[in-house]
């Protein structure tokens, strides 16, 4: 499998990236002008490389399906982003950010990549303090930080409850310094329905004009997706609404690996599902964690209002499971705690689907003041959600998909197995294993976007020169015409009897139950058989009314949910596949005695890429050998 | 000084700078506004009061004519600059509402231009009516006293004086407090003390002035 | 509870629109004000009819990307709160629900509730930003900041660029929104540099957009989601008085 080479440069971990970026080709300023660059997505990711790419020198194209760049999801982040500054003097260093960052991706991340990720986490804070990002601050004008799910470190920098929205901000002022300067052309409310291969190398997209209808072909020398997750695969989930697969998906079809789909993030803290209407989940910080505790009644069928039941009869479960990271443990592990005492009854409220979490200790120790400081505007936005006051009844939460670590597979250098094509942020598979940590996806977003793309972009454009075809090509007509037929697809069952959105809660339900928290042989195979039929329904009766020319909402979403029909059997035919227990990927086949994931290095010590191999043919399965040299392989444990 | 000019003139082009003029000409006639009813409070003191006051004004000859000319050119700058704004604000929803449910907006604020403008008619007609004499005769130049008192018998001269200082209350309640955000300067902890200021100038104001009308058509009705 | 829509339906840029009723039965008040619309929709869209568009995506309140003008208020009737984050609990059973897009001559509509708001964006490219090359950033903690300062910055940072100031503004005029990005630079140590030229540059932007002037009618702060205060405008004005006097 030489194919799938991850181009990890030699040398010592530390040494590593510095002596990669001296090996790698330079363009000369004067000729930088004349590379073209199309980023798709304007997140944390794709803003941060989109400013940086133009800063360089060349011609940036950035395309975004919101109607500007400063709403892409990543603005939804709440609790912060880690950064191994060791501000506070508690024993942090690049070296244990990444060492928790591999132990926390349960052993199935890239030791180098990771490694690289903490060395620019310093980098990124500098970057986001200068841009003028109002971090939150000491009364000594210092930066402050907090803990966060884990760690035991406080590593954690924030803007209140705000610190996606800001970093976001900061990434989107930069793209605007570059828009302004005429560098980068924006295409907002623009979504990319192809990836354009041209000689086995990426060279251009497919976009549609979801204003106006127009399918317009873009051609670049490279192309870089950072089109986030596919959390909506489960239709309930805490991202935006029009989060989606697509563009990774159309890569993948168009020969791009997609690696380790399995890996999904459930949250531990998200509002629980209330009905049948509801359309999304709201996630609730991380940071709560700090000063709640979680808690579920003793016993089952319990019926007292919270305030009722006395200490004796409550278990705080992680506290009592976890005891030195108490609440405050990784998010699959408290995940999948609070889906236990749940399926052994003792859930709370209506549905029995949630545990309490509760301030009730916090309020007495600290006072109500600092508490309003601390989460006022969550605690706020709690009440206005559910009608209760969390300063007097416990919170009730319930895990939610949240976030992917799988996607596009990259190498080092960020570049996927096609030539050209370049995946950043959450769009590709790389820093965090099986789990991610908290605070860790803004900092893998800005990384990859401010101080990796931009170095190792340059080197395959030297590489790779010019791309000489222009728009007329042979390729971009025959991505025109699939893009076209299938709009045409979707529009033409008039007399359909479902909508979009009944399949797609369909599909959500079908992968919740099949390949949600916990995940058997069974429900797999079950989830594997209903698919193909969900998406052949899907084609024959989705009614989509209206046409491609207008501004048509229920068509993009079509296109999305016919992407995310997809995707769902390849994430299950990749949980069926890696039959151990690893991260936010559990296999109840494979735990421990006392039900914590059992991972399985003998034989899954591996990225699983995936190959599409056309239409009804199984996916090829490419396996990528992960070494563990620094960071040692051995059970997790946060006991 | 050619720079500075090209300045001026590219600060004054935004509504930002129209603004400032809206405010400061808005100031001076505040000012004016004020001394005026207080040098004309004086007719509770009586005739003699009155009219030695009116003469002593008449008295200043050239620095009068100065201050007249300050005040018509407040008041144009202020008027022209006023109506170029409203048109611009005219023009920048051209599909209004259907339905409009104010949250913070008050009457006054959302009638400057018809108060400001009905204000505009009354001071023509007052200074016609009191300064040159032209619309009520008899008038006597140096009994400014009889004048207003002969004016103020009667219910509908009294009552559009009386409507035009309720109106003039109602644009200075918002122009008040208007005017020191446009000068830039408020703050947060100062909100309350701003709007009280606003309430209090505009009261008095309206209070002060109507109270000239009102006292002198009562006491002079037929019993 | 049972509702009748009063909706704003315009196909596209070129269609002069009209008010339409619709029905909006079986609403559970538990509902987010976009999830009755989501049930509207899926009704129009079993009778073949086209639902209503309206922009929206995160439905937790932060993108900025929903909103309309409810009954006459930019957002409904709940002050702080985003459209996406105002639950039908809040209106009685019967009501009837005036529903139109942000109106302004700077917004167009591309369809029903949907408008195009890209002149907030050309406003923040012409100078909503601190110029600093990616790298070239000194130490984290090499300026310190008060902490007054830098939670001022962040109230005014926490603008979500949704419009409803210019909607709610009977003179249509951005400067709520404009106000806020100019401020966090302004108070913030980094933001010295450039401080008198980017005030100007972005207001110039704004003034060429078709928006209306201030005129303190403090509509925008009545419905602003994120409780931007009033007096960052005020702090625009002397930030713009300041640049002129200074150059």
């Amino acid at each position: 499998m030489a194919e799938l080479d991850s181009k990890i440069p030699e040398g010592p971990i530390a040494e590593k990236w510095d002596k990669h970026r001296f090996n790698l080709k330079l363009i000369n300023p004067a000729n930088k002008r004349k590379y073209r660059v199309i980023v798709v997505g304007s997140g944390l990711a794709g803003a941060s490389a989109a400013a940086s790419l133009a800063e360089l020198g060349f011609q940036v194209a950035c395309f975004c399906y919101q109607d500007s760049a400063r709403r892409a999801h990543s603005i939804a982040a709440q609790g912060g982003i880690n950064a191994a500054k060791n501000y506070q003097n508690d024993g942090d260093s690049i070296y244990r950010l990444f060492y928790d960052t591999v132990k926390g991706g349960d052993f199935r991340a890239r030791e180098a990549n990771v490694y690289r990720l903490a060395q620019v986490s310093n980098n990124i804070m500098d970057q986001c303090v200068a841009q003028g990002v109002p971090f939150a601050r000491e009364y000594g004008g210092c930066l402050d930080n907090r803990s966060f799910g884990g760690a035991q470190v406080s590593r954690t920098f924030y803007a209140r409850g705000q610190t996606g929205q800001q970093l976001l901000l900061g990434a989107y002022s930069a793209l605007c310094c570059q828009i302004g300067r005429g560098a980068v052309k924006m295409y907002p409310r623009h979504e990319m329905l192809d990836l354009v291969v041209i000689d086995g190398q990426a060279r251009g997209i497919i976009a549609r004009d979801m204003v106006s209808g127009a399918i317009t072909r873009h051609v670049a020398d490279a192309v870089a997706i950072g089109t986030g997750g596919y959390s909506n695969v489960f239709y309930l989930s805490t991202n935006a609404k029009g989060c989606n697969a697509t563009a990774i998906w159309r890569a993948h079809v168009r020969g791009a690996y997609f690696a380790n789909p399995c890996y999904t993030q459930i949250h531990p803290t998200c509002i629980p599902v209330t009905g049948e209407h509801q359309s999304k989940l709201t996630l609730m910080s991380e940071s709560l964690r700090n000063d709640g505790r979680i808690w579920v009644p003793l016993a089952k069928e319990e019926s007292r209002a919270p305030g009722k039941i006395p200490e004796s009869e409550r278990d705080y479960y992680l506290e009592r499971k976890y005891p030195s990271f108490g609440n405050l443990a990784p998010r699959d592990i408290s995940s999948r705690a609070a889906k236990q005492v749940c399926d052994e009854g003792r859930g709370i409220g209506k549905s029995k689907q949630g545990v309490y979490l509760d301030f009730a200790d916090a309020l007495k120790r600290l006072g109500r003041p600092v508490i309003e400081e601390r989460y006022g505007n969550l605690f706020q936005m709690y009440e206005e959600i559910t009608a209760e006051d969390p300063y007097h009844v416990p919170m009730r939460i319930f895990p939610a998909p949240h976030y992917t670590m799988g996607g596009l597979w990259v190498d080092y250098n960020l570049m996927s197995n096609l030539p050209g094509l370049h995946v950043i942020g959450e769009a590709n598979f790389s820093d965090h294993g099986a789990n991610r940590l908290g605070a860790s996806a803004l900092m893998q977003g800005l990384a990859d976007g401010y101080f990796v793309l931009p170095y190792t972009i340059g080197d395959y454009l030297a590489r790779a020169g010019i791309c000489k075809a222009g728009t007329d090509h042979e390729a971009f007509k025959e991505a025109e015409e699939a893009v076209r037929g299938r709009l045409k697809k979707l529009l033409g069952k008039k007399e359909g009897k479902r909508s979009v959105d009944s399949f797609h809660r369909e599909l959500g339900r079908l992968m919740w139950n099949g390949c949600g928290m916990g995940r058997t042989e069974a429900s797999l195979k079950g989830a594997l058989e209903k698919l193909p039929k969900l998406r052949e329904a899907f084609w024959e009766e989705v009614k989509v009314p209206g046409d491609a020319d207008h501004l048509n909402q229920e068509l993009e979403k079509a296109g999305r949910v016919a992407d995310l029909l997809e995707l769902a059997e390849l994430m299950c035919v990749d949980a069926l596949d890696r039959s151990e227990s690893c991260g936010g990927h559990f296999r109840e086949e494979s735990q421990t005695p006392d039900g914590e994931a059992l991972r399985d290095d003998e034989h899954f010590c591996h990225v699983s890429a995936w190959e599409h191999a056309g239409a009804g043919k199984a996916p090829v399965l490419h396996k990528e050998p992960l070494k563990f040299d620094y960071v040692h392989l051995q059970t997790r444990s946060y006991k | 000084m050619a720079a500075s000019q090209t300045e001026a003139l590219s600060f004054f082009s935004t509504t930002i700078g129209k603004k400032l003029i809206m405010s400061i000409t808005g100031a001076i006639l505040l000012c004016f506004v004020i001394v005026h009813m207080l040098g004309n409070l004086q007719v509770f003191a009586g005739q003699a009061k009155l009219n030695a006051y009116a003469a002593f004004l008449q008295s200043l000859g050239g620095v009068l004519w100065a201050f007249r000319a300050l005040m018509l050119l407040a008041v144009l700058l202020h008027i022209y600059t006023g109506l170029t704004l409203w048109f611009q604000n005219r023009a920048s929803r051209p599909i209004r509402y259907h339905a409009f449910t104010p949250t913070k907006s008050t009457i006054s604020s959302r009638n400057m231009m018809l108060l400001g403008l009905a204000l505009g008619f009354f001071v023509v007609y007052h200074i016609l009516h009191l300064t040159l004499g032209k619309v009520h005769p008899p008038f006597d130049p140096a009994d400014v006293f009889t004048n207003v008192v002969r004016g103020f018998s009667q219910p509908l001269i009294a009552g559009a004086y009386v409507l035009a200082m309720i109106f003039l209350g109602l644009h200075l309640y918002h122009g008040v407090w208007s005017m020191f955000q446009s000068l830039g300067l408020t703050a947060d902890r100062f909100d309350r003390a701003r709007r009280g200021l606003a309430t209090l100038v505009a009261v008095a104001l309206t209070a002060g002035n109507i109270s000239m009308p009102v006292a002198i058509f009562i006491s002079n009705m037929p019993r | 509870m049972n509702f009748t829509l009063r909706v704003w339906r315009q196909k596209d840029a070129s269609d002069p629109g009209r008010m339409v009723d619709h029905r909006a039965d079986g609403i559970i008040p538990d509902m987010s004000f976009l999830e009755m619309l989501d049930v509207v929709n899926q009704k129009l869209i079993e009778k073949g009819e086209e639902p209503i568009a309206f922009d929206h995506d995160c439905r937790e309140g932060i993108c900025g990307c929903c909103g309309a003008v409810v009954n006459g208020t930019a957002h409904g009737p709940l002050p702080a709160t985003t459209l996406c984050q105002l639950y039908m609990r809040h209106f009685r059973d019967g009501d009837v629900i005036t529903i139109e897009p942000w109106r302004a001559k700077a917004f167009p509509v591309l369809r029903d509730l949907c408008v195009d708001r890209g002149a907030l964006d050309r406003i923040m490219y012409a100078g909503g930003y601190i110029t600093v090359r990616t790298g070239s950033a000194a130490e984290a903690n090499a300026i310190p900041i008060p902490k007054p300062i830098a939670d001022r910055a962040m109230d005014a940072a926490a603008c979500i660029g949704c419009g409803a100031c210019v909607a709610a503004c009977p003179n249509a005029s951005p400067m709520l929104f404009l106000s806020a990005k100019v401020s966090q630079y302004a108070l913030l140590p980094q933001g010295q540099p450039e401080r008198e030229l980017r005030v100007k540059k972005m207001v110039a932007v704004a003034e060429a957009s078709g928006f209306g002037a201030c005129s303190v009618h403090a509509e925008c702060e009545g419905v602003c989601p994120k409780n931007i205060k009033l007096t960052f405008i005020s702090k625009l004005n002397r930030e713009l008085i300041r640049a002129h006097l200074k150059s």
